[in-house]
């Protein structure tokens, strides 16, 4: 793998830093006008997910990491192992539940998803940002009730639990935002 | 290409040229001299900290990263106080606060010392209106108020161990650090953000620090470097010197940097020999300090990044 100089540090670029992937979050030219330059960086760790920050003298450099994105399908899970398949090449690839994380509660099977390699193994799994599932559990809704801003439960096909409008049924399909958790609209069907 | 626009609005601009023009009739109204001098030279820097652009040719010549070095050839030629108000350029500089092509304002006042020129850095500043209030702050005093260490007399060992916590690295990897470099990280990383708002004078640095600063033993501390800087809501604006003079000590400081630039696996650089024979012929007792002028319009006019107040950035 080719390595980095802290002049080539954008944003996005994967690095290793004390043996673990990294993601570049920014970087910060610092410098006396007498002296030493450094940069400033924060890297998001892709293992841990936790947020670093290091400084680094101007020049030194850091080997890249060896991770990609890869659009694939989410097939099953056998309760240990979820698998994924790239539909190109109908190539597998099976990921632990720490590795899949919170991804497994919006995903239904044959749905989209990223799944990011390092070294060729998945290190996590991303949900599309929008996903459509219909709710298989909540309390009755009350009917043309659409203005008072209300919410309540409601569980959804895949297990994930969001706050809904009062006026929404079991049956019904809603849009959700993946990063937040927060309900967006009723899905048209 | 799209982005043919200047990238500074035009109230911008119209501030920047009434701040130079503000600038030019501060220092003629006290009979201090413009100096146009040359921006390509044919000496480079040996700091091993400064990188110069290197313009191709028999031979390649090197925009100056100040004008420092002409300055000080018109002074012992001439020891009139001068000044210079142009474009300087640095290799690699790019940032919020960095434009690798920049405008400097240096100058020099014989027979003055740091101390005294401090006093004509805030009357300037006063007057372009970025305050009128100054603090000036012992290097040694606010960095100890911060960090719980003396820079002047820590151990290498603990300076390091303090850099590497700093920059949230393993102290592993900080071992070899030189002491000087230590202390620029703790004073960026750490004491720099501490500092009041306003013009803020930073004076009497580390002996290692020195520059091109004279070093001077000072009663119940020993050796420090008689150079200050000046800070402007915690914005570095500048740098001052009561100058180093003595031709043998600034062939010595030129030879550590080169030895320097050679642990750092640098290109060399050939000290200027034409300053060297300026300095032996006799450079006068006297202070300079250099303001870098984008970053002070920056200020007055709460811009954040540098290419806010530059006509063109980044071509």
């Amino acid at each position: 793998m080719a390595s980095y100089s802290t002049n080539e540090f954008r944003s996005g670029l994967k690095v290793m830093l004390d043996g673990d992937p990294c993601a570049i979050l920014e970087n910060e030219f610092v410098k006396p006008g007498k002296g030493q330059a450094f940069n400033r960086v924060r890297l998001r760790n892709l293992r841990s997910g936790r947020v670093w920050e290091r400084t680094f003298k101007s020049g030194d450099s850091l080997e890249g990491a060896d991770v990609v994105d890869v659009e694939m399908q989410y097939l099953y899970s056998d309760g240990e192992h979820w698998h994924f398949m790239q539909p190109e090449t109908f190539e597998q690839h099976q990921a632990d539940a720490a590795t899949v994380s919170d991804a497994t509660q919006w995903l239904r099977e044959q749905d989209h998803c990223v799944v990011t390699l390092y070294n060729g193994y998945p290190l996590a799994v991303t949900p599309p940002n929008h996903v459509e599932l219909e709710i298989v559990e909540t309390d009755p809704g009350i009917r043309g009730d659409t203005a008072t801003g209300g919410t309540k439960p409601a569980r959804l096909s895949t297990g994930a639990v969001v706050k809904v409008p009062l006026f929404l049924n079991i049956g019904d399909v809603v849009r959700v935002d993946t990063r937040t958790g927060e309900y967006l609209s009723r899905a048209r069907d | 290409m799209s982005d043919w626009r200047p990238t500074a609005s035009q109230d911008a601009l119209e501030a920047r040229a009434r701040l130079l023009a503000a600038i030019r009739a501060f220092f003629a109204a006290r009979g201090v001299l413009e100096l146009e001098v040359p921006l390509l030279g044919r000496a480079g820097v040996t700091d091993p900290h400064l990188d110069n652009l290197v313009v191709a040719g028999s031979p390649p010549r090197y925009l100056q990263t100040s004008p420092e070095y002409f300055l000080k050839r018109w002074l012992a030629a001439h020891p009139r106080a001068v000044y210079c108000l142009g474009k300087a350029f640095r290799a690699g500089e790019q940032g919020r606060l960095h434009h690798p092509e920049f405008t400097l304002l240096e100058w020099y006042r014989p027979g003055w010392d740091d101390d005294r020129l401090i006093g004509e850095v805030a009357e300037l500043l006063a007057e372009l209106g970025a305050g009128d209030a100054p603090r000036q702050l012992d290097h040694g005093a606010c960095f100890a108020a911060v960090t719980g260490v003396d820079p002047h007399r820590a151990a290498d060992a603990e300076l390091r161990e303090r850099a590497a916590a700093a920059a949230g690295q393993p102290a592993s990897r900080w071992a070899d650090q030189p002491r000087s470099i230590c202390l620029d990280l703790l004073f960026s990383l750490a004491v720099q953000p501490e500092l009041p708002a306003g013009v803020v004078f930073v004076t009497r640095y580390p002996a290692c620090q020195a520059a091109l600063a004279r070093i001077a033993d000072e009663p119940g501390r020993g050796a420090v470097a008689r150079r200050f800087e000046v800070f402007l809501d915690r914005i570095e604006l500048g740098n001052g010197y009561w100058e180093l003079t003595d031709a043998e000590e600034q062939r010595r400081r030129f030879a550590g940097d080169l030895a320097q630039r050679r642990a750092l696996g640098l290109p060399p650089r050939e000290p200027d020999a034409r300053l060297l024979a300026a300095l032996h012929a006799g450079l006068p007792p006297c202070a300079g300090v250099a303001l870098g002028v984008d970053r002070l319009l920056m200020v007055l006019l709460g811009a954040q990044h540098i290419r806010e107040v530059l006509a063109f950035a980044d071509e």
